[in-house]
């Protein structure tokens, strides 16, 4: 590896606590315009899935599994269920699909 | 209430975010190990970031070797949702919260810290964000250094069925506002579709874009056509929360 994990790691810090920190200091007023508040507003759920699928398919043993845990996930966080109980079942799912097959 | 009071409320109500906290770190552990982190770069990586969508995307451009600039962008991608969320809590302080203590609550804030926050009744007393700071923190990174260490030590069979804790997490996330609002559920399976499509046939066309690239790529494309085509309807009327 060329760079070094420590640079990588300062930088992420230094970033992700930069974007927390900056509506506090620089920007006093409200954002107006409305394609930059749609744009934020799409942002976090469009880089969520982005990530989610389908590197979901090559996390687990079997691409089935977690094709199964992707499936089993929508429908339990679409009944209501929050993120801790959604993320267990999809744990569960994979576990005894895999346990099965 | 005192500050005090404040902070001992902060860390009741962020115990159960805590265990929340560790079971998704462990799975993003498993993650940071494949892509060369040592338990105690896991460790201050984690407690200072607190970003499990932000980790997830900079340990696997670590893994593809990409350049540093490369992370500064993915790292303000992902993390663009935590702009919002400060600029809703800024709103929240009483006149006379010192700088110093905004400052330290913007670095406080993650999803669901925000969410305790941002209902805080009245003025938000910033120690109640530190006290949910101070329980949920070292969970996360405890979290993270118990992965990089187990991931060698358990059956393959677990470790596969607890990588997924972390997709779950993020499921939940994007799955409720889909639901409530048609144009997200629309943007989270453009998503789905074109990153399924670049990493199944983006070879053929010769785009052969990381997969860190491609999250940053498609994030921006994505939500610049939703933005222009189904314009948030709060939008233009302040606010900016989900």
């Amino acid at each position: 590896m060329k760079h070094s994990v420590w640079a990588y790691i300062l930088i992420m810090i230094l970033t992700t606590n930069f974007i927390r920190i900056v509506p506090l200091t620089l920007i006093r007023k409200q954002i107006k315009s409305p394609f930059i508040q749609s744009f934020l507003y799409y942002v976090p759920y469009v880089t969520l899935a982005v990530m989610t699928f389908p590197a979901i398919l090559d996390a687990t043993q079997s691409p089935m599994a977690g094709l199964a845990a992707l499936v089993i996930g929508i429908i339990s966080a679409w009944a209501g269920l929050g993120l801790f109980p959604v993320s267990v079942i999809c744990c569960i799912s994979v576990f005894l699909l895999e346990f099965l097959l | 209430m005192d500050n005090k009071t404040a902070f001992q409320k902060g860390l009741r109500d962020g115990f159960p975010i805590a265990l929340g906290y560790f079971a998704v770190a462990f799975s993003l552990g498993f993650m940071a190990k494949k892509c060369g982190l040592g338990p105690l770069e896991g460790f201050i990586a984690s407690f200072f970031t607190r970003a499990s969508a932000g980790e997830y995307g900079v340990y696997s451009l670590m893994l593809q070797d990409a350049g540093y600039l490369s992370v500064v962008a993915m790292s303000l991608v992902t993390n663009l949702r935590y702009l919002l969320m400060s600029t809703a809590l800024s709103q929240h302080f009483s006149p006379e919260t010192t700088f110093l203590r905004r400052i330290l609550t913007g670095c406080c804030v993650t999803d669901e810290i925000f969410g305790i926050s941002i209902a805080y009744p009245g003025y938000l007393n910033p120690w109640y964000t530190f006290g949910a700071f101070a329980i949920s923190s070292p969970f996360w990174a405890s979290g993270t250094m118990c992965g990089i260490i187990a991931g060698s030590l358990l059956p393959k069979r677990a470790v596969s069925a607890l990588s997924v804790a972390l997709y779950g997490m993020f499921i939940a996330i994007i799955i409720p506002p889909s639901r409530k609002d048609k144009a997200v559920l629309l943007a989270v399976a453009s998503g789905f579709l074109f990153s399924f499509l670049h990493s199944r046939f983006g070879s053929l066309l010769h785009i052969t874009l990381s997969g860190g690239s491609i999250t940053i790529l498609l994030t921006l494309i994505i939500s610049a056509a939703a933005a222009v085509l189904c314009p948030h309807p709060a939008a233009g009327e302040g606010g900016g929360t989900e």
